[in-house]
């Protein structure tokens, strides 16, 4: 590579220019790295499972308003319409929907005692048509029977002596083999004692941003509690059709109480979602704009530097020097300009990744994704350069007898 | 002369016109951004209520488990359990005072073919609604007599009065919650602070509410509560031992006029807290807070994390494009070398060269906050968009901002000037004649 030095020796004499695009690509790159690093972050976050059936289930809520009211009696005419109904695969009443931001948590105990360790975990109350309703995979254990399921009155603080638990949480409490929960009692309310009769795969918490998300407990209550849901499952492609006809239904089998916010579950993870997605879309923008920014800098800088440098072209053309050789050098002075706003950057990089770890708890960035950050601002900055130096090696040999 | 300048950049700026455009471009879309996250961050960290905001005071008294402290210890709960909202309320120490939680319950309308409606509420103190400054159309809130006469009155927001009444004077008149008759005392005009400060529990850019009612209906179960629920301690069985548990879900105010009062009332709590743990409550050390309503805000993070680092991301943005703009204006200014030394020779000053060019580089900087300030309110339409009801009202450009993204590009642009434009006067008219 004889022309390094010569391209070295020429920016030597225009550093400031050549700098400034140097550290342009540094901030580029720091910003795109860590960028992308986030809405990787983010769209890990919104792939989990929640458990469910989401295509095919929806839930609605049930207020009852009217004074002297028999909510339980009311809760089997309510359950047995909609499960006979034609279409529907199987219904409950829950306290809270998975990802829809709110619900109850209590904290489960290996002894019981006040200065015990207790792990959080949310809870869902149903009956033993939970599984088939939601949607849920038992893979150890069995399911509540219909003798299980207890009525729970408003302010009552004792529990139902069996639970089912998500596979995550049984992996918290059993480090060792989450298999062994199956028959272990552990202790709700500091002492309540309270058996792991089956684990599930999966089903997650109401809160998408809890670190114990994928905590979750099952427990066999029918509420009698003035407000509520409903959750149905349907046959695969009948949910939108059924959803205001259970709707209807309901709201004119009896009219002291509102049916209102008929929501898929799929709709709850839009929702529920809906920061991550409108942050990932908007630093998808931000990347985009700023390595067009960058991309088109380069392309202007490029373009003034050959126009100002006509006449040397031309002469170095005359010389003997061939178009490959002129196209060459520009793709070379880009590529030195290009390592020095790489190295800087990859350092940015880091640097603001520290920032970002220490100020926001975000993690710390892979070495792939710098690698990815390297090999993309060359090809930019190549890309970028290409036009301009075709521009140039066009440039005629006949240039440099015109103005001496 | 500044006219003339300002023709001739003019001239300058149409002759070069991809160059004049990528530089307004880079620019518009730094100040686009930037605008956009700033705006968003300033609404957010917006005084609700500047005119007292010194003078109120949000209570905590850590009350939690001395096993498992809350939030690891390093701050006490973020809310009150019933008890010691009762006690200090009671106390009556400060110069007001308001004891308050989050509510929901059915109003069925008189019409009997108008459906019924659910309300989102506010159980609360009378203080409340002069604390906060409530404006009111109509009537006012109730007073701490019917408070301690538990009386079922209502004071409704001006939604809720167009929705039953139609929108007209409805003071005096009835409404029918949870199967119960209640006197309307207010209705309160548009009132929505963002933050919504007075309770950021459940959300802090949520809307106020639909009606307010006294606080005792919730503990004589004539309202349900609403609202987060944080328990440590088993509680006994039913509604009358949940509300004698450990469990936090009421929010505490104070009004408190002067430092010394604060002083205080920081006193005050020290002797409660001392005399509680007498009945084995309050385990932990005493760590009691007042804190004001920035200092209350700021300490629950009510500006969301994501909003910060993005705007950290567009400064950089911004920073970017200013580089990509010094770097251009650069190549330009030295490729007028040859006109520059022209003029030089003919006796123009490094003065003169020096005005001419910033006025260049200005009316670039003027164009491109222009732009800045489309694409901010593009933005801005965006992010409303996209992040749907917790942004509403949080995505709006007043004229304070218009005006910060227009000084923001003059003065961004001038900086990035600077230099190029140094650089220009410094060209020797000597060699620049001679290879003419």
């Amino acid at each position: 590579m004889l022309e390094t030095g010569l391209i070295l020796r020429a920016l030597a004499r225009n550093k400031i220019g050549a700098m400034l695009i140097a550290l342009q690509i540094a901030l580029t790159m720091a910003i795109m790295v860590n960028a992308i690093f986030m809405i990787q972050d983010r769209q890990q976050q919104m792939k989990r499972a929640s458990g469910l059936d989401e295509a095919n289930t929806f839930y609605l809520t049930n207020t009852i308003f009217g004074q002297d009211y028999n909510i339980i009696s009311h809760l089997q005419t309510d359950l047995n319409m909609i499960r006979n109904t034609p279409g529907v695969v199987d219904a409950i009443q829950i306290n809270a929907v998975p990802l829809s931001g709110s619900g109850w948590s209590m904290a489960l105990q290996h002894q019981p005692g006040e200065d015990q360790d207790a792990v959080g975990s949310a809870i869902y109350m149903v009956d033993e048509h939970a599984l088939n309703s939601l949607g849920l995979e038992l893979i150890a254990g069995t399911n509540f029977s219909q003798a299980d399921v207890e009525i729970r009155k408003d302010g009552q603080s004792t529990w139902p002596a069996k639970t089912i638990i998500t596979k995550a949480f049984a992996e918290n409490l059993y480090p060792d083999d989450w298999q062994s929960a199956i028959g272990k009692t552990v202790y709700i309310s500091q002492n309540q004692p309270l058996q792991i009769i089956g684990v599930i795969k999966a089903m997650q918490a109401p809160w998408n941003g809890w670190n114990g998300v994928e905590r979750s407990m099952l427990v066999p209550f029918h509420r009698e509690a003035k407000g509520g849901y409903y959750f149905i499952r349907t046959e695969p492609g009948q949910r939108d059709a059924l959803m205001p006809i259970i709707e209807k239904a309901l709201a004119e089998s009896d009219k002291e109480r509102i049916i209102r916010r008929v929501t898929t579950v799929e709709e709850t993870r839009k929702r529920s979602y809906q920061q991550q997605n409108a942050t990932n879309k908007i630093l998808m923008t931000v990347v985009i704009t700023l390595t067009l920014i960058t991309g088109f800098g380069i392309v202007g800088l490029a373009i003034f530097s050959i126009n100002r440098r006509t006449k040397q072209i031309g002469t170095r053309r005359a010389l003997g020097a061939t178009k490959g050789q002129i196209m060459r050098y520009f793709m070379m002075e880009n590529f030195l300009i290009s390592c020095v706003g790489i190295l800087i950057g990859s350092v940015g990089a880091v640097a603001l990744n520290m920032w970002l770890v220490n100020s926001f708890n975000l993690s710390p960035i892979s070495f792939e994704l710098v690698a990815f950050g390297v090999v993309a601002l060359f090809i930019v900055g190549q890309l970028a350069v290409l036009y301009p130096a075709r521009k140039a090696a066009l440039i005629p040999p006949a240039t440099a007898t015109r103005t001496i | 002369m500044f006219n003339y300048y300002l023709r001739l950049a003019w001239i300058s700026i149409l002759r070069h016109w991809g160059l004049s455009l990528l530089m307004v471009c880079a620019i518009g879309l730094g100040i686009g951004a930037a605008m956009t996250t700033i705006t968003v961050n300033y609404l957010m960290s917006a005084n609700p209520i500047p005119e007292k905001s010194e003078q109120l005071y949000y209570v905590q008294l850590d009350s939690w488990d001395i096993n498992n402290p809350f939030n690891d210890g390093l701050s006490p709960p973020d809310q009150m359990t019933f008890t010691d909202s009762t006690n200090l309320m009671r106390a009556q120490k400060a110069f007001r005072q308001n004891v308050q939680a989050q509510a929901f319950g059915v109003i069925e309308p008189e019409n009997p073919d108008m459906l019924p409606l659910i309300v989102n509420g506010r159980a609360n103190s009378a203080d409340f609604f002069t604390m906060f400054n409530v404006p009111f159309i109509y009537g006012s809130g109730w007073s701490r007599a019917s408070d301690d006469s538990k009386e079922f009155v209502v004071v409704l927001s001006k939604e809720t009065n167009e929705k039953l009444f139609g929108g007209e004077d409805s003071v005096g008149k009835s409404i029918k919650l949870e199967g119960n008759m209640f006197r309307v005392v207010g209705v309160i005009d548009n009132w929505q602070p963002k933050p919504r400060f007075y309770d950021i529990t459940t959300g802090a850019f949520n809307d106020s509410e639909d009606i307010f009612v006294p606080f005792h209906l919730i503990v004589d179960e004539k309202i349900s509560r609403s609202g987060n629920t944080n328990c440590w301690k088993p509680t006994g069985d039913g509604f009358q031992a949940f509300l004698a548990s450990e469990c936090i879900w009421t929010q505490f105010w104070v009004e408190l006029k002067t430092e010394q009062d604060k002083e205080d009332y920081l006193q005050f709590l020290n002797a409660y807290v001392q005399e509680q743990k007498q009945f084995g409550r309050f385990q932990r050390p005493i760590d009691n807070r007042l804190s004001n309503v920035m200092q209350w805000l700021e300490s629950q993070e009510v500006v969301a994390d994501d909003a910060q680092m993005m705007m950290a991301m567009s400064f950089m943005f911004l920073i970017v494009c200013l580089l990509n703009t010094v770097g251009l204006l650069l190549a330009k200014f030295l490729g007028k070398a040859p006109e520059i030394g022209l003029r030089q020779a003919l006796g123009a000053s490094k003065r003169t060269l020096f005005s001419q060019y910033i006025i260049e580089s200005a009316c670039i900087g003027i164009l491109g906050g222009i732009l800045g300030l489309v694409l901010a309110y593009l933005g801005l339409q965006g992010i409303e968009i996209l992040y749907g009801d917790s942004m509403k009202d949080l995505a709006t450009l007043d004229s304070k901002m218009a005006t910060l993204a227009v000084l923001l590009a003059l003065f961004s642009t001038i900086l990035a000037g600077l230099y190029p434009t140094w650089r220009a006067c410094n060209i020797q008219p000597a060699q620049q004649l001679k290879s003419q």
